[in-house]
């Protein structure tokens, strides 16, 4: 079995500046804020070919793990290796191999066209003109931006502009590509253009692998083959996104909608209650309740504990278990 | 070996594009054309004003004195620019344009895609010098003497002080890496220097004793000196005395070793602060507070 990324007990610590002047204003002793443990200690094994994702919340690890695979940030401990290797002593090869879009950014040279800026990463990474050219005008049809590609980058929108790095992504035909929150940002419809393709390019093209970090629940499920869970830099599991899910099947899905509670604490004292998580949308009226239950006939007792609080239950519902329930199940929180 | 070498051109190569396209096409190609000469023939009527304030004051015309300022003044414009088109290559992609972190993962080598980006710098720059001594030479009185037989050694010089600007301003790139958007000061403060202490303005005999150590310890100092040699009729070089030594191989020599020297210093500047970049996550940091 060929492995595009591999880590062994990757451990990345970000630490903290001293506070010198907060210090001198607060009279507190110079104490630094202490170091961040991004990633702890992860092993992670991805396959050629496989399409992989890592799920998490933000501030998980995902974009650490993702920068010290595409050799932009040295990990504190562990090995990682890309394509066999290793990233710390060996990158040249890596960035030979590979390429990355991240999300949620407007990068580009705004005196430049959406063509020119495009060209110039293919020309980087030694694309013949043909090939560039042919690829180029494929990728603007397929992301909507052939009226585009005379356009100063300046003038694009947010969303054209990350079509765009999606383009640059993919215009070098990397081997292994690091996606990032690829449609943070963007609407429905550019979101889907996106995963369609992605999706397309790994299952078409032999030996592409690509490494997705989402928090969208529903494409990680929609795209990989399979992923990690990732909380706190640690990897809680790994499996295919039927396999984790079916984990949850000996336990019951529970989804209430209630008007807003005055404690929630109690619903973790009760028996069979294995996890929870609610979801308050600021101000709406509504509070989303959603109970992984070891036990079924915990509801009754989370029932009367909704009514014992003067609340109302509007909306109860026994559901099939998601992605966003393992999570829950795994971490005690919601995703978003 | 083949395989480095055609990484680094292609890094020069497009990084130099890249550079031409970001200094020319921010506007029409003949709002451009009349911008770069309108630019230095601007830079040119300060140093009339600061020469007619100086003879009005003194009451002195003495067009040595004026010859050795303007021409110090117009290749000043080379190091200026050579120097800041360095330094701002890492600040403006990370910064800015945001676009570092995708170049510096591409398989290029960032340090030549660095001297690629300042290479249309010095071309604009070396532009500009050519523009100034035209118009000094047509409308100022400028006397210039270069001898066809002179030329080489001429563009030997330009090339050595572009060699070690580039040295220069790499290592002061290297240091951005590290720094915070606001500290391109830095590429602004070290012209500064350059200017009092390297006798663009003024000799250097005109610095009290330390100041004179600091300009000969700065081989720029020696480039200016070596510049006016080759470009000035020798009897007004010679009416500004310097106090430096007039043999221009013994110059050449010294700006050959110290372009040597800043070169290797921008390779070990460039490769420790990046390892320092990249261990302490600062590769793609923007700093835009």
């Amino acid at each position: 079995m060929d492995l595009a990324v591999e880590t062994q007990q990757l451990t990345r610590v970000f630490t903290q500046r001293r506070k010198i002047f907060r210090r001198r204003r607060n009279g507190e002793n110079g104490e630094s804020e202490g170091p961040v443990t991004a990633l702890d200690h992860v092993d992670l094994q991805i396959r050629d070919g496989e399409l992989f994702g890592l799920l998490g919340p933000n501030g998980a690890g995902k974009t650490t793990l993702i920068k010290i695979l595409a050799t932009l940030l040295l990990p504190t401990s562990g090995i990682a290796k890309v394509a066999g290797h290793d990233v710390t002593k060996d990158p040249l090869p890596i960035r030979l191999k590979i390429n990355m879009v991240s999300g949620g950014e407007s990068s580009g040279y705004g005196l430049l066209t959406t063509r020119e800026n495009v060209w110039m990463f293919s020309q980087f990474y030694g694309v013949s003109s043909k090939t560039a050219k042919a690829r180029i005008d494929k990728l603007l049809h397929t992301f909507g931006l052939w009226e585009k590609r005379n356009a100063k980058v300046r003038n694009l929108s947010s969303g054209q502009r990350q079509k765009m790095n999606m383009i640059r992504g993919f215009v070098t035909d990397p081997d292994i590509l690091f996606l990032d929150e690829p449609t943070l940002g963007l609407d429905v419809n550019a979101s889907r253009v996106i995963r369609d393709y992605v999706k397309s390019w790994v299952k078409t093209t032999a030996g592409k692998t690509v490494l997705l970090t989402t928090h969208y629940m529903m494409e990680a499920d929609e795209l990989c083959d399979r992923l990690a869970i990732i909380d706190h830099g640690k990897i809680l599991a790994v499996d295919t996104p039927e396999n984790l899910k079916r984990r949850l099947k000996k336990e019951t899905t529970f989804r209430l909608e209630v008007d807003p509670l005055k404690d929630t604490s109690r619903f973790k004292t009760i028996p069979g209650v294995k996890n929870f998580s609610l979801k308050s949308d600021g101000g709406a009226s509504l509070e989303k309740l959603t109970f992984i239950l070891e036990d079924e006939a915990a509801v009754s007792d989370i029932v009367s504990e909704v009514v014992r609080q003067g609340s109302k239950i509007h909306h109860l519902q026994k559901t099939e278990p998601t992605l966003e329930d393992v999570f829950i199940s795994m971490v005690g929180r919601s995703l978003e | 070996m083949n395989a480095t070498v055609n990484r680094h051109w292609r890094s020069f190569k497009w990084a130099a594009w890249l550079g031409w396209q970001i200094e020319s096409n921010w506007t029409e190609p003949w709002l451009f054309a009349i911008y770069s000469v309108i630019k230095p023939v601007a830079g040119a009527f300060i140093l009339v004003l600061m020469y007619v304030v100086f003879t009005v004051i003194g009451n002195v015309q003495d067009l040595a004195r004026f010859n050795f300022v303007y021409v110090g003044n117009a290749f000043f414009i080379f190091v200026g620019n050579t120097l800041f088109g360095t330094f701002q290559v890492i600040q403006a992609d990370r910064e800015w344009y945001q676009t570092l972190r995708y170049t510096y993962i591409s398989p290029i080598s960032y340090y030549t895609y660095i001297v690629g980006r300042a290479a249309t710098k010095v071309a604009v720059a070396a532009f500009a010098v050519l523009i100034t001594i035209a118009f000094g030479v047509a409308f100022l009185g400028i006397k210039i003497d270069l001898s066809a037989w002179e030329l080489p050694a001429f563009f030997a010089a330009m090339a050595l002080g572009a060699f070690t600007l580039v040295g220069i301003g790499v290592s002061l790139a290297a240091l951005s890496f590290l720094t915070a958007r606001h500290v391109r000061g830095l590429a602004e403060g070290v012209p500064g220097v350059f200017y009092l202490f390297c006798g663009v303005l003024f000799p250097l005999t005109v610095l009290p004793d330390w100041g004179q150590s600091i300009g000969k310890a700065i081989p720029l100092t020696y480039w200016f000196h070596l510049i006016r040699q080759i470009t000035m009729p020798a009897d007004y070089f010679a009416a500004v005395p310097t106090g430096l030594t007039t043999d221009p191989l013994e110059i050449m020599a010294l700006l050959a070793v110290s372009a040597t020297g800043f070169f290797l210093l921008s390779i070990g500047l460039f490769r420790l602060m990046e390892y320092l970049a990249r261990r302490a996550g600062k590769l793609d940091m923007t700093t835009n507070y």
